[in-house]
């Protein structure tokens, strides 16, 4: 199952992630990304992965396991 | 059944309609086609980390050749769009036969406006990986940098030039320049922020000529001073690339124009995307033309949906939303701010180090909002927008967050 990597030190915070699935990231109080949910069904990859590549920072990616 | 698109433009919007295209299944051809030889790169890091130099050149490409032959990307650049024929669905390009298309799609974006004081050494604009470059060579020399127009992209250049030891002034013929996106109010902060920082202000003031040399500038204002510059960057907004596409028929005003499903209203196999995209938001019931880096994203994603699914397309109705990062504010605005909306305010710069201003047109709900250094209120906005929540349900979230509590008015 596809899985969502983040990376911690390039988040900005900018939010792009949260309104794209908002079931699937957060922030912290720090305005660090918080990833609710790793695991990606197929029938999610599409929206998970548009909102991945939504990151102005390129902070997150959604890859094969 | 052989399809293609071809995608003119290959910045942000024209990489990820590429990129969603594949995305939603597309098995066709997908050509991207670019005027600049430079791989696909991002934009906003060039007022910022790249012109610090902070960031590698190699840190902002949005594509590598590896990245388009996997994705099946057919990479043509350094070839500028001339013209388009519709009937014969075919683009024509400089130095390139003409390419076929099924679909097209418009993303050539926006160029800045050039300055009107002359175009030589010394005098810089700001858009382009090339510009940033030079713009970079120009300020390690030091002396002093000049700012004309104290928008977003001569705040963050200014703010950037100060990190590397400049002296800076911004000018701007706006007496509280962001007040153009905010209230004066707000827009007065920003000043602050730019003093506190050693940026000299000179608002209410126009430039009315610029004369000299590179290293030696005299700019002689509408107040009568004359102030010197080494190095001048003229930031004055910008202006979207649709004069390729004056011989097309295509209708084109102020960009693109495009229906809510953002294709051409005379051209339905035409998308457009980006800067240069001028389409009909249903929600604001209003021809609408954005020059954001999320805009850009979510209207590819758009368009690539409704390529791949033309029976059942998508209007493309998103809130707005724009960062800018300047000194060490994290500037955050979402939806429509400023106008004729009310406001409340919600925090503080120096008592809080944060804050938060909600617009309301109705009294009641939320119709936009600009955040500064307050991740939370930044996720409450933007969840709300969507969700229709209202300005008071907002307003009474936040303030339970901010340290000290506000004093209560009796």
């Amino acid at each position: 199952m596809p899985v969502v990597k983040a990376d911690l030190q390039a988040c900005q915070g900018y939010a792009n992630c949260v309104v794209g699935a908002t079931d699937y990231f957060d922030l912290d109080d720090d305005g660090i990304v918080v990833v609710l949910r790793t695991e990606v069904p197929e029938t999610d990859r599409l929206r998970v992965t548009e909102a991945a590549r939504s990151c102005p920072v390129t902070a997150l990616v959604v890859e094969d396991a | 059944m052989s399809d293609a698109t071809v995608i003119v433009g290959s910045s942000i919007g024209g990489v990820r309609t590429a990129q969603s295209l594949r995305l939603e299944g597309y098995t066709g051809d997908i050509v991207l086609v670019g005027e600049e030889t430079e791989l696909p790169y991002d934009k906003p890091p060039l007022s910022k980390a790249v012109l610090a130099g902070t960031a590698e050149e190699s840190s902002i490409r949005l594509l590598t050749g590896g990245d388009a032959d996997a994705a099946r990307i057919r990479l043509l650049l350094g070839h500028r769009a001339i013209g388009v024929d519709i009937a014969g669905r075919t683009l024509e390009l400089e130095g390139h036969e003409p390419v076929g298309f099924d679909n097209l799609v418009i993303a050539t974006g926006a160029s800045a406006r050039p300055s009107p004081w002359g175009q030589r050494p010394g005098i810089h604009v700001l858009r382009t990986l090339e510009d940033a470059r030079r713009l970079r060579a120009d300020l390690l020399s030091g002396g002093h940098l000049a700012v004309i127009g104290a928008g977003f992209i001569g705040a963050e250049a200014a703010a950037t030039a100060r990190s590397l030891g400049l002296d800076v002034t911004v000018i701007d013929p706006l007496p509280v320049p962001m007040s153009r996106i905010f209230n004066p109010e707000i827009g007065q902060w920003f000043g602050d922020l730019h003093r506190s920082n050693g940026v000299r202000t000179i608002f209410g003031t126009g430039v009315e000529s610029l004369e000299g040399e590179q290293g030696s500038f005299v700019l002689r204002l509408t107040n009568g001073e004359r102030l010197n510059a080494s190095v001048v960057l003229v930031g004055i907004g910008a202006v979207p690339n649709d004069a390729w596409l004056a011989s097309s028929g295509l209708l084109v005003d102020n960009g693109v124009v495009l229906d809510e499903f953002c294709r051409a209203v005379d051209a339905p196999a035409v998308y457009a995307v980006g800067d240069v995209a001028r389409w009909r938001h249903l929600t604001h019931g209003e021809d609408t033309r954005i020059e954001h880096w999320t805009n850009a994203v979510e209207q590819a994603s758009c368009v690539a949906h409704n390529i791949t699914h033309p029976g059942a397309p998508r209007a493309y109705t998103p809130t707005e939303y724009v960062w800018s990062d300047q000194h060490d504010w994290k500037i955050q605005v979402v939806g429509r701010v400023g106008g004729g909306a009310s406001h409340t305010v919600i925090g503080h710069p120096e008592a809080h180090g944060r804050f938060a201003a909600l617009y309301t047109a109705d009294g009641t709900s939320l119709r936009g909002a600009a955040i500064v250094n307050w991740p939370k209120a930044l996720v409450a906005c933007r969840r709300g927008m969507a969700t229709g929540i209202t300005v008071q349900e907002l307003r009474d979230k936040l303030e339970s967050q901010l340290d000290p509590q506000p004093v209560v008015a009796s």
